[in-house]
């Protein structure tokens, strides 16, 4: 619990840190809240030699704000901003919800959005409703500032479409469709407090009482969050019945290689998955009405 | 006496500083030109040590010493086992404080380096090459007796450490009398104990004077000064320990250990003090683990509910080494409670203690009795649902009645007081049992799975008799010193060779005192932990530090009193028959103006200007306490679960316990201790589990991975309690310490398994893990 030795940097600008990131390249590594990072470097399973932490960037790359129906979040704004939000809570209310039960109240005074889904743990929160909501994040590199789509961005255990050496900035979605009603739905592991399913529901009911549009994020379920895509495609057009629910939540692990630990099993968590999107979906069409 | 404190709620006075940041723990110790200590453990359950090579390790930045096995040799004498339970074929191989040649568990200590700050001494740890040549391991008990297992020690080649039989009764004569007999294997999985504070040890020599202090996390220095004393071979009045703010213990910080005699060592080979504090891995993989039992049991019971007979037989996971008070804790302690509330004519318990390629097992919260005491709930649960019995009426129906004590049971052991009917009554009703038959009914007609478990349990403490102990093989006596000083003030200080450490006894027997002398507590004063300032004492465990630690006390007390008096009616000019004691001064009876205050008697004891011809001057006396039984607490636990059958999670609705620890002297720290005992209980019940793999790794070795339950995990505790006095000492007192843990796991389990009733399932071992709980259902469907 000891970290190895390192040099820490803390630079003012976006731009400084991504130099200290070519500049040193696997040698460093970025620390936002550092609720992931530094137990990793105690129990030394992390022992970069260059830290570099965003403190000071704070000031920019926290907010939460809308403009052009659009909502964007800032890398650095913590879970508690996200889930006390007042814009999140009227416009996504998902995320809010997902924010507000991880981890407990220092983690999340401390942790940060943008932490969250660069270090890509299999079992956080952040990433199933940043899938549902279709969220696009930014990433800035030396050469600018380019877009990824939620769905390209998480590539497995701890892996992210991040090209050293682009830094997370921020996250932005559209508004949602009016008649939308959300849950994040979440099985914390009893231990570390992580989903051991997790999961983030977005259904969308028309004038005529059907599903016009669902999308559905999971987490904890795989090596790393997914789209529920069978599940989705079941409900859409549809009219929406519990039966109907619970049907297309069978699929909820369709294609899909679930993890296996001493906790739990495959099995386990393949059911899990089918009964949280079931619980998760009836409860958001509840609130879509 | 007057009772002014005796039962009032009196606030823990030692909160304040633990909650202020005031208190000094052992790492909060910080000395001149301090070295820190690190160590190098083994990654792998069971190898050969080919070579250690530590040329980088000393040749790295800020090292000053690095040590291997070999250098510590007829240095650092083997650590002792102190119970060695005879007639049972005892074994206890040698444990070197540094691997030797073989490492046997994953963080077996086998390299200590020695460097000016902690990082250095950790970076340093990270050079230490070893050679290890790799071995199969075995960790589980059962497989590890089993012909051609791997074998842990030379000296038993079938892994075996300790057979030991006890019985009571006519066994046959039970099984051939009774109606059917049932058989079941129970599993009681491997705890980690996870004290808040890690274990550690700052050491400090003195090579002019020869004098070694080691400040370290201890629940007994005392049993630490002795033992270390043999180990280090430093005479004992030349061994300080101090135990300074201990951050709870749980058992876990009994054992003496190998890493607190290297790290004396190191102090003693650079001249220089060393620092070195447990990181939270090491904790799981170093200190002691707690239960670990497979257990095969027969009970022969009648038709109507009756148990005849009990055949036990269960192995107990020792580990990788006899730690000091372990052989005792699956012996002794669990097998003379095999009784538990009833009456149950013939018992026979074989234990056999195994060595296997894991951390070593001792005592943890209950040690013994939480394991006794889940066999038999699980046992009358399993017979009720055998019999078509109410769980309520097959417990009455097996009870040991009021007008049987003091009754000794099958084992030979005589409990001292009970009223088993008063507590359950009690529980029943504050539960609404039969309302709640009907809520359960209604429930699963709408598909929701409610189930209530009780546990009638009583338990075994205060410990205990020396005569009594040394027959088990405990090589100690397990009486209490206490000594009480009265300054020229009238203020008072009190020593005991308990060493509290989070039951509150600064309060309690503050309490107590202040009520026998007349004085406000806040002049009481409650010093233990160091062994150059208190008597020769045993220590903070078994729920014995009231009950027999707080005695010890009252006993000098009253010896004070005795002088005191002595005192007063020299000074009065009155016959000592003449004065009454009462608030705190001594008067003459019927005439209140000739008096003398408790203050003024102090005074005069040092002054010693006027004092009864041949009276030692000064006012102070020890006492010794040695009990002459245990006592042993008793009650009625129950708990209201929902199981969501589709999750397998468990939600406690309702958790509601009656105790009876005899007379209580604080209703706020019994309510206390109740209550994390019931959340430690839960706790194994619901979320905790050490997992080795079969290759030896402990896997749940993070707090990220083994679930020490949160506030928000644990209901709401409905407590109430009943007074049975104990006959035993002259406060009726019995302990608390332990009772919550070792009544709660049960009622839990009982919980959950009568939620699942629908189902056909009888039993699911623990943890009750929502896979686990998920696991069973399935299966029970496919059935």
């Amino acid at each position: 619990m000891y970290p190895g030795n390192f040099t820490y940097h803390s630079p003012e600008t976006i731009e400084e840190a991504i130099g200290l990131l070519e500049q040193y390249g696997s040698e460093a590594k970025l620390l936002a809240g550092g609720h992931s990072l530094v137990p990793m470097m105690k129990l030394r399973l992390v022992d970069s030699a260059h830290l570099i932490d965003l403190k000071k960037l704070r000031s920019r790359l926290s907010y939460i704000k809308k403009e052009d129906g659009r909502v964007a979040i800032g890398a650095l704004t913590t879970h508690h901003q996200v889930e006390a939000s007042e814009l999140l809570q009227a416009k996504a209310p998902l995320l809010a919800e997902a924010a507000s039960v991880i981890g407990d109240v220092q983690v999340r005074n401390m942790g940060t959005f943008g932490g969250s889904l660069a270090h890509a743990d299999p079992a956080a929160d952040h990433p199933a409703a940043v899938l549902a909501l279709e969220a696009e994040l930014v990433a800035q590199g030396s050469g600018g500032r380019r877009t990824v789509a939620a769905e390209d961005f998480f590539l497995g255990l701890f892996s992210t479409a991040l090209e050293p050496p682009e830094v997370l900035v921020e996250v932005g979605f559209s508004a949602l469709p009016t008649g939308t009603g959300s849950c994040y739905l979440k099985y914390p592991h009893p231990a570390s407090g992580y989903a051991v399913c997790g999961v983030a529901a977005l259904i969308t009911r028309d004038g005529n009482g059907n599903c016009s549009r669902c999308r559905i994020g999971i987490t904890g379920i795989s090596d790393g969050p997914y789209r529920a895509r069978a599940v989705e495609a079941q409900l859409e057009g549809q009219a929406v019945s519990s039966e109907l629910i619970a049907e297309a939540s069978q699929k909820a692990t369709d294609r899909i290689e679930p993890l296996e630990d001493f906790f739990a099993d495959a099995d386990y968590r393949v059911s899990l998955a089918a009964t949280y999107v079931r619980r998760a979906l009836a409860t958001a069409w509840e609130r879509a009405g | 006496m007057a009772t002014k404190f005796f039962g009032a709620r009196v606030k823990r006075r030692e909160d304040p500083r633990l909650i202020t940041g005031t208190a000094e723990y052992t790492d909060d110790i910080s000395l001149t030109g301090m070295l820190y200590a690190a160590f190098v453990r083994s990654p792998h359950a069971h190898a050969r040590i080919r070579s250690v090579d530590l040329e980088a390790a000393r040749a790295a930045p800020g090292v000053v010493a690095a040590f291997s096995g070999k250098d510590l040799k007829d240095k650092v004498n083997p650590l002792p086992t102190a119970w060695l339970v005879p007639d049972s074929n005892l074994k206890t191989p040698p444990h070197p404080a540094l691997a030797l040649d073989t490492v046997r568990y994953v963080g077996d200590g086998v390299v200590v380096i020695v460097a000016e700050d902690r990082y250095q001494a950790e970076d340093a740890t990270e050079l230490v090459k070893v050679d290890y040549e790799i071995l199969e391991p075995v960790v589980n008990s059962e497989s590890a007796v089993q012909e051609g297992a791997p074998v842990v020690h030379e000296e038993a080649q079938d892994n075996v450490a300790f057979d030991w039989n006890i019985g009571g009764g006519d066994l046959d004569q039970a099984f051939a009398d009774s109606d059917g007999v049932f058989k079941i294997r129970l599993l009681n999985q491997r705890l980690i104990p996870n004290a808040i504070e890690p274990r550690g040890c700052v050491a400090e020599y003195n090579s002019g004077s020869g004098k070694l202090t080691l400040r370290l996390t201890s629940q007994n220095p005392h049993i630490h000064r002795l033992l270390l004393s043999g180990v280090l071979n430093v005479p004992e009045h030349k061994l300080r320990i101090v135990a300074p703010e201990i951050g709870g213990g749980f058992g876990s910080k009994i054992a003496v250990y190998a890493d607190e005699a290297v790290v004396a060592f190191c102090a003693m080979q650079t001249g220089k003090a060393v620092k070195w504090v447990e990181t939270r891995r090491e904790n799981y993989v170093s200190t002691t683990h707690g239960r670990d039992h497979i257990t095969d049991l027969e009970a022969a019971y009648r038709q109507d509910g009756k148990i005849l007979g009990l055949k036990v037989k269960t192995y107990a996971n020792m580990g990788a080494y006899l730690s000091t008070a372990a052989p005792g804790v699956p012996t002794w302690l669990y097998g003379l409670m095999l009784s538990g509330v009833y009456d149950i004519p013939a018992i026979q318990c074989q234990v056999l203690g195994v060595l296997t390629h894991t951390t070593p097992t001792d005592a943890y919260r209950g040690a013994g009795r939480p394991e006794a005491t889940y066999v038999l709930e699980r046992v009358m649960d399993l017979l009720a649902t055998e019999l078509d019995l109410d769980i309520v009426e097959i417990r009455r129906r097996n009870f040991i009645q009021k007008e049987q004590f003091p009754h000794t049971v099958a084992m030979g052991i005589s409990y001292d007081s009970g009223d088993y009917e008063l507590t359950l009554g009690r529980c029943l009703e504050m539960l609404g049992y039969e309302a709640f038959r009907a809520e359960q009914a209604e429930a699963r007609k709408e598909g929701r799975h409610l189930g209530l478990g009780l546990s009638t349990y009583a338990e075994m403490c205060g410990l205990g008799p020396s005569q009594v102990v040394g027959s088990t093989g405990f090589q100690g006596g397990l009486w209490e010193s206490g000594l009480v000083r009265v300054h020229p003030t009238g203020k008072v200080t009190l020593m005991t060779g308990t060493n509290p450490h989070g039951q509150g006894e600064e309060t309690t027997f503050a309490q107590m005192v202040g009520d026998l002398f007349g004085i406000p507590i806040e002049d009481v004063d409650v010093v233990h932990g160091d062994t150059d300032l208190i008597p020769m004492g045993m220590g903070t465990y078994g729920s014995r530090g009231t009950a027999v630690g707080g005695i010890a006390l009252y006993q000098a007390a009253h010896k004070v009193i005795d002088k005191a008096r002595k005192i007063a009616a020299h000074q009065i000019e009155a016959r000592e028959d003449d004065l009454v004691f009462e608030n705190g001064s001594f008067q003459v009876k019927g005439s209140p103006d000739k008096s003398l205050s408790f203050q003024d008697v102090a005074l005069q004891a040092y002054l010693a200007w006027n004092l009864p011809e041949g009276l030692e001057p000064g006012l102070e006396a020890q006492a010794f306490y040695d009990p002459n039984n245990f006592v042993f607490p008793f009650g009625a636990h129950a708990c209201i679960v929902e199981v969501d059958s589709e999750t397998g999670q468990t939600k406690i609705l309702r958790y509601v316990a009656v105790d009876d620890c005899g007379r209580v002297i604080n209703p706020l720290i019994v309510d206390g201790q109740i209550q994390g005992g019931i959340a430690q209980g839960i706790a194994q019940a619901l979320y905790e589990f050490a997992y080795y793999d079969e290759s030896g790794q402990l896997l749940s070795a993070s707090l990220m991975d083994y679930a020490v339950p949160k506030a928000s995990q644990i209901p709401r505790f409905e407590l109430d309690r009943t007074e049975t006095p104990s006959p035993v000492n002259p406060l009726g007192l019995k302990g608390i310490g332990e009772a919550g843990t070792i009544a709660s796991t049960v009622a839990v389990v009982n919980a959950v398994v009568d939620a699942l009733s629908p189902y056909g399932i009888i039993h699911i071992d623990m943890p009750l893990t929502p896979p686990r709980v998920w696991q069973a259902i399935r299966q029970a469907e496919r059935r």
